[in-house]
């Protein structure tokens, strides 16, 4: 065979590439480079090595923020996990009422996160909120700024109220594509109300809420905004997650080496979780292939 | 196990149903014996499927009851009915072992261990799966899952029928043929009353004992494989059952003969006046063909299907097919259509007229 050898087609990729290099690839070396050199401004550069990453891995400060930020994930997946199964489980099947459910449950994740955050700071306000007033008046002493036990309910409470809907609504896609006939069957064996939700319900929905899992464990991982717009992390630190902290040593104290070294590891975090993420779910497929 | 009563049972879907034409299910009087092997025959949206979950308790009619043994089971919820079902699509519970799958029934009943463990032994041996009891469910075959779901049905003593609700739908051919024996020897050696909806004539031909054949929401004949062949009832009976259908041609019936667009036809028996639209049917493993005489057809083709050949044929644009055996020889002259006067069948308006019921109908 006479092929002609051209490989200029490759050219064609060029445009994306240099897009990309602009959106991720430069920036992220601009990280890179911050976090292995020490700079007093003016572009000026000494090496350091991986001394910030050193740094940062012995540091209290980020033990502390890496904790909270665990508990608060395994906090909010522990309430919005049952919650939203027990949610969809309720809600009807079909009919008029069906589609005004989805919409009604729908609604908290059509809210922008700082809104979201805004409605919460005032609604805990002791002065005007209805929640913090309410309590205020009933002589309750209720402080998101000055007690931290407060200010995680608030924090927890708001995550609560702004994602549920996403396990409801995944959750309730899941039970949608149960077949009638395992419902039938269920009620021949005489299984209990119990026994079909263990047996015929949670097997169904393993697929879609393994998503919800993962999907809100990266999300609660990397929240931002919310607490930020409430708490501010505070009081003192009490709610100062990962985002929180890299942000304030970054832009607060300017520390761009050991927030830069934080960065890559954080991404490094997420990477990982994406990965387990991709191969579960991949497996899950493969599973079901061979039914 | 249980004689199974339909009486004056209809069902519509419709809350306040207008007319006859609003029931998915008219009005029916049947009783179906205990330890009876029936196959509920029709195409497509023909009600059978309505009837099963009558029975199963999964659907209330709208009008009539529903009687296992004496006791009425109209309202009765599907738990209390003891019946066992097996659905087009397998239902097995995933998470499960095979054994556990087997052994749910009897749990949810609050069996004791012993009892359970004794039972679902039995069971396995009966439909051929001691060997993969301990295997989870899921990794199974669909041929195998079906095996579970009859499985899970039978392990209770005091089922009253095993319901069929076209369970082949998702196996493999050659599995099939395997699995029907297998049921027909289920039923033939522990007697349960198996109800078997379907829409493949040969499922429902070989499978039971008696089959119910619907038509438009109603019970057009119930009768053995060889009354629906020789003597079908309706004019439906007659084209879904038989490979090819029966031949029915528009005719005038006066007496012991019939004409055909002038061509006369002999009847064994001699009818009064029919009215409505009559119709001359006749299987086309009783047409002969011939040089003369019968009726003058238009030879179209002929199929070769191994055992035999069909011939398809018209009269003035009517299909007229006939059964050519074996070895029998046939030339392109050979364009008349004889019919063997003692396997026809008068139909009017549909219907089976038998020479005395014609007659009782001219009377009245």
């Amino acid at each position: 065979m006479d092929k002609t050898q051209n490989n200029k087609a490759w050219f064609l990729v060029l445009p994306v590439l240099v897009l990309v290099a602009f959106s991720a690839v430069i920036p992220l070396m601009t990280v890179v480079n911050y976090s292995v050199n020490d700079t007093f401004g003016d572009n000026q550069f000494f090496w350091a090595g991986f001394e910030w990453f050193e740094e940062v891995l012995h540091s209290e400060r980020m033990h502390a923020a890496l904790w909270r930020q665990l508990l608060f994930s395994a906090i909010i997946l522990a309430i919005e996990v049952p919650l939203g199964i027990a949610v969809a489980l309720t809600m009807p099947k079909r009919g008029i009422w069906a589609s005004t459910c989805l919409v009604l449950v729908a609604l908290p994740l059509l809210i922008p996160f700082n809104v979201v955050g805004t409605i919460w700071q005032v609604f805990a306000r002791i002065d005007i909120g209805l929640m913090g007033a309410t309590l205020a008046a009933l002589g309750i002493d209720f402080n998101i700024g000055q007690s931290s036990l407060d200010a995680w309910i608030i924090v927890v409470g708001m995550d609560v109220w702004h994602w549920t809907s996403l396990v409801v609504l995944l959750s309730y896609a899941g039970l949608q594509s149960i077949p009638e006939a395992y419902y039938q069957a269920g009620r021949i064996d005489q299984a209990s109300r119990w026994a079909v939700f263990r047996y015929i319900e949670l097997p169904k929905m393993k697929g879609v809420l393994l998503i919800a899992v993962l999907l809100r464990f990266m999300d609660s991982f990397m929240i931002y905004t919310e607490p930020f717009v409430v708490t501010g992390g505070g009081p003192g630190s009490a709610t100062t997650f990962l985002s929180i902290d890299l942000v304030k040593m970054a832009i607060g104290q300017f520390d761009l080496g050991p927030a830069a070294a934080f960065s890559i590891m954080y991404f490094l975090v997420i990477l990982l979780v994406s990965w387990v993420f991709y191969t579960v779910m991949t497996n899950l497929d493969k599973e079901e292939e061979f039914e | 196990m249980a004689r199974i009563t339909l009486s004056n049972l209809a069902h519509s879907y419709f809350p306040y149903p207008r007319g006859e034409q609003d029931f998915a299910l008219k009005t029916m009087d049947h009783v179906w014996d205990d330890g009876g092997a029936y196959a509920l025959l029709g195409s497509s949206g023909c009600g059978k499927t309505t009837l099963l979950n009558i029975i199963s308790g999964l659907r209330r009619p709208s009008q009539g009851r529903v009687l296992f043994g004496d006791t009425d089971v109209t309202n009765a919820p599907t738990a209390e009915r003891n019946i066992a079902q097996v659905f087009q699509f397998p239902v097995v519970y995933d998470t499960m072992t095979v054994r556990q799958n087997l052994a749910f029934p009897l749990r949810n009943r609050g069996m004791d261990s012993a009892y359970i463990k004794a039972r679902v032994d039995h069971i396995a041996r009966m439909i051929g799966m001691e060997a993969t009891l301990d295997r989870a469910a899921r990794g199974l075959t669909a041929d195998a899952k079906q095996k579970i779901s009859l499985g899970r049905g039978m392990v209770r003593e005091d089922v009253n029928a095993i319901l069929f609700d076209e369970p082949l739908t998702v196996i493999d051919p050659q599995m099939k043929w395997e699995l029907r024996t297998q049921l027909k020897s289920l039923h033939r050696e522990f007697g349960h009353t198996m109800i078997y909806v379907t829409h493949d004539q040969t499922e429902a031909l070989t499978f039971a004992d008696k089959v119910v054949v619907m038509y438009d929401g109603r019970v057009v004949q119930m009768g053995t494989p060889e009354e629906l062949f020789e003597a079908p009832a309706h004019t439906f009976v007659g084209y879904f059952i038989g490979s090819p259908g029966m031949n029915l041609l528009d005719a005038e019936v006066s007496g012991r003969e019939a004409r055909i667009g002038g061509h006369r036809i002999p009847l064994a028996a001699a009818y009064p006046q029919l009215s409505g639209r009559v119709q001359l049917g006749i299987r086309p493993e009783f047409v002969t063909l011939g040089t003369s005489g019968g009726l003058p057809v238009r030879i179209r083709r002929i199929e070769d299907v191994g055992r035999h050949r069909i011939v398809r044929a018209a009269f003035e644009g009517t299909e007229v097919n006939a059964v050519l055996p074996e070895g029998q020889p046939f030339s392109p002259d050979m364009t008349h259509a004889v019919f063997a006067p003692h396997a026809i069948g008068i139909f009017a308006d549909s219907w089976r007229m038998t020479p005395a019921a014609a007659l009782h109908r001219s009377i009245a």
